[in-house]
């Protein structure tokens, strides 16, 4: 092993590393972030792995172990090939959040990479893992590791009690109401490493009670349900409902207990990534300044060469790319670029405000201490509330960005907004709204069970703007919804505003 | 920090669910896979490769908003449009709709990916049986395998067994009273109590030597003696390989075309595939005949001319002298395929059934006939068209119980349908009767 090389400061030189190295770096780093920067990170574990493991990882969401099922086999096929045929490239890292928080680093990069992927990943993402509002609320950092091994454990011991085929099936519908599996209001820390233990107590109390909401015993002919019979029973059954999973694992009739301890297993999955989704901006434009940030105090120490910074300059500027939308390559807007664009924007801001931003921002323009204000931003916030506080005029500019509206009753697109005076705005409002889950998902919440009848679930879906649900995909849903349900289930699509019921999917249990 | 080396995790941790993704799409693949290897020369049948499937026969469906309605998107790159701007509905859902794509890149709707050579060819092959697997034989021990046999007193430091050297040094340390160190202590508490009181001079005396004697023994006695040592020890054990031949007999005279024998090696080549799946080693031996009969090598045996009338016979006659000098049939897997255009000399029918029935079929585990035609001999359209002199002869045989397989083949398509009717796994006498 090389000692440091002439000069002495230098982390590394060349492309190769070894163990050393990585440590070497991670403690540099850690000087960086933590030192000047006032980062706030989970102990670190560095993971080094094979492209082919790097596949593996991504085909199951990243994270590092996941129960089977075929659809992370399909998406594994379809990562190898795309790889293979070299459309796509690898991403360079994965990073869980758990803690210790996980990175995995491939074995293929530079020294230079490596050195970049601990600054975005072991430092930029675990920081915002630490911190953030959403992922302290919502996640629970120690536990998911061993909940993940639980989770696959049970699945496979149900696989072996009831078959594959029966699990599959019971997952195809749980995956299929994922995105409508989790509790976006309630706020409650979840508690992971209690869940195995409550599995089982969970099991025993249901074995003492018995259900009368779900008695099959023949009813007294009675009277049409009063008004507070209504009542009582939606406040039973917890309703309206925004969490379908979690409605199905404790009110449906004909679900075997494993069944709705698979369901809860998904709907936990589910709403511990529900915080992800929410931030991508955030989080990928925290890990990417941060990167840039520390890798370039790095150079200015002296402890990174030139040619080891052009490189780190060359990955970062094709990380945060932004074609035009008229670009072939456009695909939306890419949240590293948004991300680590508004970051800056906030530094400059801090630094060297002009007229207009001292305006916009009287709380931290010319500030000079930009560290304090991202951090705050950073622990607070998510993509909507973020862009709605923080993108600046200046940056509407640069990206030149306008608000098209698309309304499919007119013939042609309208320009709504542009980024001048009148418009800076609106076209705030606009872009948060995109990454306003309330605003891009579905509406959709169980509201009532007809108990006295057919115990048809029926569902209603909050169409804002008129925008409708896809219907061959909701109808395969709905389909999954009912074999879940056991009995017919209807979807209703209301007008958000008025109430007029604008479509109706019914589906019938599986026979 | 941590630092993990993770690259020599077993690696394929992917796999399960690779098997459950096939499994599931598993019409849809095997579609895939008939039509490329349609496509692809038979001999690279089975180097697997991309296949491609249908999307919406594996799509995961979910709660998403469709097409319609009022919807604001925001976009970069502005370069031209000014507040109030009408701009032309783009075709093709390109252009205002990048923003809300379906989330595993919608547009695409041909799913394709990779099959490994194995994957390719289980599928390729699937529902296909060898009929009598039966015979395995120890083969002399050119591939052995290694098994734990118990515990020897020599051998490398690697296969150490500690188990059962603490165990022996154990008992050996009972057996022998080695004093324990403990004791050793208790003692010396004991001299230092003692130590410096004149009236207990004789005690402090004997327990000085007996600590003295403990000390010497423990010391003879040593704690790990060699003969305590013990290694896990491996013998090589002589592995039942199973082995088969497949002669593959051939008419070349003059009646059979180019495009006949082409047909015939198709056939052989999935003969050779499948065989190969299914045992270790397996030896192709090609005979061809006209009027005479010569073990060839491939490349002779396919494309090399001969002249001369047509004697079946010869190359059984031929073959069971191979099978009597090479190929003894208690240690091999015997299979033949015949081909032939179905033309013999008049005369040598006979002698061919009694050939087969009385030598060749005993000695085989199967014995398929092909009888290849040209595209398009259909015969006179409403007549049946005769049967050859071969099959007349073969037919009889088949009829009488021989397990003999036959087909008629005419066209590349209908190679594999064949094949699979040959190897169905219903049991061969079906096939071979219909």
């Amino acid at each position: 092993m090389n000692a440091p090389v002439d000069g002495g400061r230098l982390l590394w030189q060349g492309a190769d590393w070894d163990f050393a190295t990585l440590e070497r770096i991670h403690d540099a780093c850690a000087q960086v972030a933590t030192g000047e920067m006032g980062l706030e990170v989970y102990p670190n574990r560095i993971e080094v792995i094979s492209a082919e493991q790097m596949l593996d990882a991504y085909a199951s969401t990243g994270l590092p172990l996941f129960y089977r099922h075929w659809s992370f086999g399909k998406h594994f096929a379809q990562h190898e090939a795309m790889y293979r045929r070299g459309l796509r490239g690898l991403a360079y890292e994965i990073v869980i959040n758990a803690e210790p928080c996980v990175s995995y680093v491939m074995e293929e990069n530079t020294a230079t990479m490596q050195a970049l992927v601990i600054a975005h990943a072991a430092f930029g993402h675990n920081h915002f893992f630490r911190t953030n509002r959403l992922f302290r609320e919502w996640t629970d950092a120690r536990g998911i590791l061993d909940y993940l091994e639980f989770a696959r454990g049970y699945i496979q011991s149900c696989e072996e009690r009831f078959g594959e085929p029966e699990v599959e099936r019971l997952l195809d519908s749980a995956h299929a109401l994922m995105n409508q599996g989790v509790h976006r209001h309630r706020r409650r820390a979840p508690d992971l490493l209690s869940e195995q233990r409550r599995e089982q107590e969970r099991r025993q109390h249901d074995e003492r009670m018995y259900n009368v909401l779900w008695s099959t015993l023949p009813e007294r002919a009675s009277a049409p349900p009063s008004q507070g019979e209504t009542a009582r029973r939606r406040a039973l059954l917890q309703l309206p409902q925004e969490n379908l999973l979690y409605f199905l694992e404790k009110s449906a009739p004909r679900l075997a207990p494993w069944q709705r301890e698979v369901l809860r297993i998904v709907r936990n999955i589910a709403q511990y990534f529900l915080p992800q989704r929410q931030t991508k901006v955030m989080n990928e434009g925290c890990a990417t300044y941060t990167h840039h940030r520390i890798l370039h105090r790095l150079h200015e120490q002296g402890r990174i060469s030139d040619g080891a910074l052009l490189e780190v300059l060359h990955s970062h500027a094709a990380v945060i790319f932004q074609p035009g939308f008229d670009d072939p390559r456009y695909s939306g807007i890419n949240p590293y670029a948004l991300g680590f664009a508004m970051m800056s924007d906030i530094e400059r801001i801090c630094r060297s405000p002009t007229e207009e931003d001292r305006q916009w921002f009287p709380d931290f323009a010319g500030c000079g201490e930009p560290m304090p204000v991202l951090r705050h931003a950073w622990a607070e916030f998510r993509d909507e509330s973020f862009i709605l506080q923080y993108l600046s005029p200046h940056l509407i500019r640069e990206m030149r960005l306008f608000h098209l509206l698309d309304d499919a009753a007119a013939p042609v697109l309208r320009v709504a907004a542009m980024h001048d005076e009148r418009g800076y705005r609106r076209v705030r409002q606009a872009l948060a709204r995109q990454y306003d889950p309330a605003w891009t998902d579905p509406d959709i919440q169980v509201v009532d069970v007809d108990l006295a009848g057919d115990r048809r679930l029926i569902l209603e879906h909050a169409a804002i703007d008129g925008r409708l649900l896809d219907e061959k995909d909701a109808k395969q849903v709905m389909r999954h919804l009912a074999s879940l349900w056991g009995y017919d289930v209807l979807l209703r699509e209301v007008a958000a505003a008025g109430g007029a019921t604008l479509r109706e999917h019914a589906v019938g249990p599986p026979r | 920090m941590q630092i993990l080396d993770r690259r020599l995790n077993p690696s394929g941790r992917s796999l399960p669910n690779r098997q459950r993704f096939l499994r599931r799409a598993k019409a849809l693949v095997q579609e895939a896979v008939r039509d490329a290897s349609a496509k692809r020369e038979i001999r690279a049948a089975d180097t697997g490769g991309e296949v491609s499937i249908p999307l919406h026969g594996i799509r995961e469906p979910n709660f998403q908003l469709g097409a319609g309605g009022r919807r604001d998107h925001v976009l970069p790159g502005n370069k031209q449009y000014r507040e109030g701007d009408e701009i032309a509905r783009p075709q093709g859902g390109e252009g205002g709709s990048g923003s809300e794509g379906a989330p595993e890149g919608g547009g695409e709707d041909a799913f394709r990916f990779a099959l490994s050579r194995e994957e390719f060819l289980s599928i390729y092959l699937d529902d296909l049986e060898l009929p009598d697997l039966a015979k395995r034989r120890l083969v002399d021990a050119s591939d052995p395998a290694w098994q734990r046999a118990g515990y020897a007193v020599s051998g490398t430091p690697a296969n150490l067994s500690i188990a059962r050297t603490m165990r022996n040094s154990l008992s050996r340390r009972i057996a022998l009273k080695r004093p324990k160190p403990e004791a050793a202590a208790v003692l010396e508490a004991e001299i230092a109590a003692l130590d410096g009181k004149p009236d207990q001079a004789e005690q402090l005396l004997r327990l000085r030597a007996e600590l003295e004697r403990q000390l010497l023994r423990a010391r003879r006695i040593p704690y790990i003696d060699p003969i305590d040592v013990r290694y896990r020890r491996f013998e090589p054990q002589p592995r039942p390989v199973a082995r088969a031949v497949m002669f593959c007999l051939m008419d070349v005279s003059g009646s059979m075309t180019e495009e006949m024998k082409d047909l015939a090696k198709r056939f052989y080549t999935l003969l050779y595939l499948f065989l190969q799946r299914r045992y270790k080693h397996v030896e192709i031996v090609f005979i061809r005949h006209t009027h005479e009969a010569s073990e060839v090598d491939e490349e002779a045996f396919f494309h090399s001319r001969e002249t001369g009338g047509t004697l079946v016979s010869t190359a059984l006659v031929e073959m069971q002298r191979i099978v009597a000098d090479r190929f003894p049939p208690a240690d091999w897997n015997i299979y033949a395929a015949q081909a032939s255009d179905g033309d013999n000399a008049a005369g040598d029918s006979q002698r061919t059934g009694q050939l087969l029935v009385e030598h060749i079929l005993p000695a085989c585990q199967y014995y398929a006939y092909i009888e290849v035609g040209r595209d398009g001999d259909q015969g006179i359209p409403g007549f049946p068209r005769g049967a050859t002199d071969l099959w007349r002869t073969y037919e009889a045989l088949a009829a009488a119980g021989a397990p003999l397989a036959m087909k008629k083949v005419r066209h590349r398509q209908d190679i594999f349908p064949v094949f699979r009717e040959l190897f169905a796994k219903r049991g061969l006498l079906d096939g071979a009767s219909a």
